[in-house]
């Protein structure tokens, strides 16, 4: 049976592990390669690396990192934040990376999405959703808003909507981030986990809110999500993968047994 | 699998390099196996390689294009036919089969069967860990539990023909059953990834790795 996921998200800003709310109040959280190992050998299904480096000259090092890691940790690796074009999804794939996330990008050019599906496989490209709710108007039926740039701007459609235009496009899974909890330790938006995953047969990845192990319970049984995802509550050891297992296991989800991601 | 006495015990393999994605965590896994690894972008590129890795994702036309561009295809089909060792991982399993469904592709033909959508699944693409159960004993999963998890990441198939039942290997559910695994001879297929799947992925390339060094090889 398919076990649900729980993947750390490592925020790399100019070449170290960030933590701390979205873009501000940055802490040093370590070197990417270092935690990402750690937390393969505790038991993360999964890693997502999002590059939050503003400026474009941090490509080179997000590459150098990303191949670092898949030396390092031999489990999956997604890479985001900065993809634009099909040949800087090559570059990331090549450097190491399994699954490539794409966000600001696609959605000023959904092509884009049909363009890494058609060269690299839909299984190899995540579109990922930053969603903040609003009052219903006509752009936005069911509350749930597009915001990009990291969280900072309206993008001025229907969340939901997107959701399915990008599956339909040809995404492979998404990472479907609630602006609204992300960093508030309040529990993932279940809502709009719910609203996503009721109208799309890919693989969801709740992220954004999770304060506790019993949070990711949630996600998925609440929600719909296939996996769950988190930053700060790991990085702070506040829940560990394991703790995040045990709770899902508790709950009757299947998960993976933790072991030893490397051989001794 | 050859028994000549080798002064470097460490199997030497060619890991076939057509354009088709990630290498890197492949090489990785393999050179922690203790194989000597190179990467082959023609079919001379293979040398005097021990065992073939054909590693690969997405569909199966581009693929085959890119690997005719390389001379590989009819060498990759007399390498079988010798019994020489070959691992191939996701596509590399599909590919062995006579056609994909995903674009109508003819693919190696070594082993009857087809590439199909895995129709039936709950979610798709298929991604992430699932159990991989075993349908017959084979010592590349040696010291691997029989339902150990592997990471999967697909949304197409290989079917072995129906009146091929001794080439499966193993199989997973997910919403349907389907074959994650194959062997014939030295020939072994799987739809997973092992070279990101833990300690147990490792494991089994290490397994292999040692098979292809044959019994002179490093027993380590």
């Amino acid at each position: 049976m398919l076990r649900r996921r729980v993947i750390p998200c490592l925020d790399v800003a100019d070449g170290r592990v960030v933590k701390g709310t979205r873009f501000v109040d940055l802490v040093d959280a370590g070197d990417p390669p270092e935690l990402a190992e750690r937390y393969a050998r505790e038991g993360a299904d999964e890693l997502v690396f999002l590059d939050i480096s503003a400026a474009p000259e941090g490509r080179g090092t997000l590459l150098d990192i990303v191949e670092r890691t898949a030396r390092r940790a031999f489990v999956p690796l997604t890479v985001g934040g900065g993809v634009r074009s099909v040949d800087d999804m090559r570059d990331v794939l090549r450097a190491g990376a399994d699954k490539v996330a794409l966000n600001t990008r696609a959605v000023a050019d959904p092509a884009l999405i049909a363009s890494c599906a058609a060269r690299f496989g839909s299984q190899a490209v995540v579109v990922a959703i930053d969603a903040r709710r609003v009052p219903v108007a006509d752009a936005v039926p069911s509350e749930f808003e597009v915001v990009v740039k990291g969280g900072r701007e309206p993008a001025g459609i229907d969340a939901i909507a997107w959701a399915a235009r990008a599956v339909e496009l040809g995404a492979g899974e998404l990472l479907v981030t609630s602006i609204d909890r992300d960093g508030t330790k309040t529990g993932f938006d279940t809502t709009l986990l719910a609203a996503i995953t009721a109208c799309v047969n890919v693989p969801v990845i709740a992220s954004g809110g999770a304060s506790i192990a019993a949070d990711f319970v949630t996600a998925i049984r609440d929600g719909g999500a296939d996996a769950v995802l988190a930053a700060g509550v790991f990085h702070r050891r506040e829940v560990t993968i394991a703790e995040a297992k045990a709770a899902m296991a508790a709950a009757g989800l299947p998960v993976r047994a933790v072991q030893p991601a490397v051989l001794a | 699998m050859t028994a000549e006495v080798r002064a470097a015990p460490a199997a030497r393999v060619a890991v076939v390099d057509y354009g088709a994605g990630n290498l890197v965590s492949i090489e990785q896994a393999l050179t922690a196996a203790g194989a000597t690894v190179h990467r082959a972008t023609t079919f001379e590129e293979i040398g005097d390689a021990d065992l073939l890795v054909v590693p690969g994702v997405g569909a199966a036309a581009p693929a085959m294009d890119r690997l005719r561009a390389g001379g590989f295809v009819d060498p990759i089909r007399d390498w079988i036919a010798a019994d020489r060792p070959y691992l191939g991982i996701c596509l590399g399993l599909q590919l062995l089969f006579e056609g994909s469904d995903e674009d109508g592709a003819e693919t190696l033909g070594v082993l009857p069967g087809r590439t199909v959508r895995l129709d039936g699944a709950p979610t798709l693409p298929h991604i992430g860990w699932n159990q991989v159960e075993r349908r017959a004993a084979h010592p590349a999963f040696d010291r691997i539990a029989d339902d150990a998890d592997f990471y999967f990441v697909h949304s197409y198939v290989g079917a072995p023909a129906p009146d091929s039942a001794r080439d499966v290997l193993a199989e997973t559910e997910h919403g349907t059953r389907f074959v994650s695994a194959v062997a014939r001879g030295n020939v072994l297929g799987v739809q997973f990834h092992p070279e990101r799947s833990g300690a147990d992925g490792l494991r089994l390339i290490a397994n292999v790795v040692r098979l292809a060094a044959g019994p002179a090889g490093t027993a380590a």
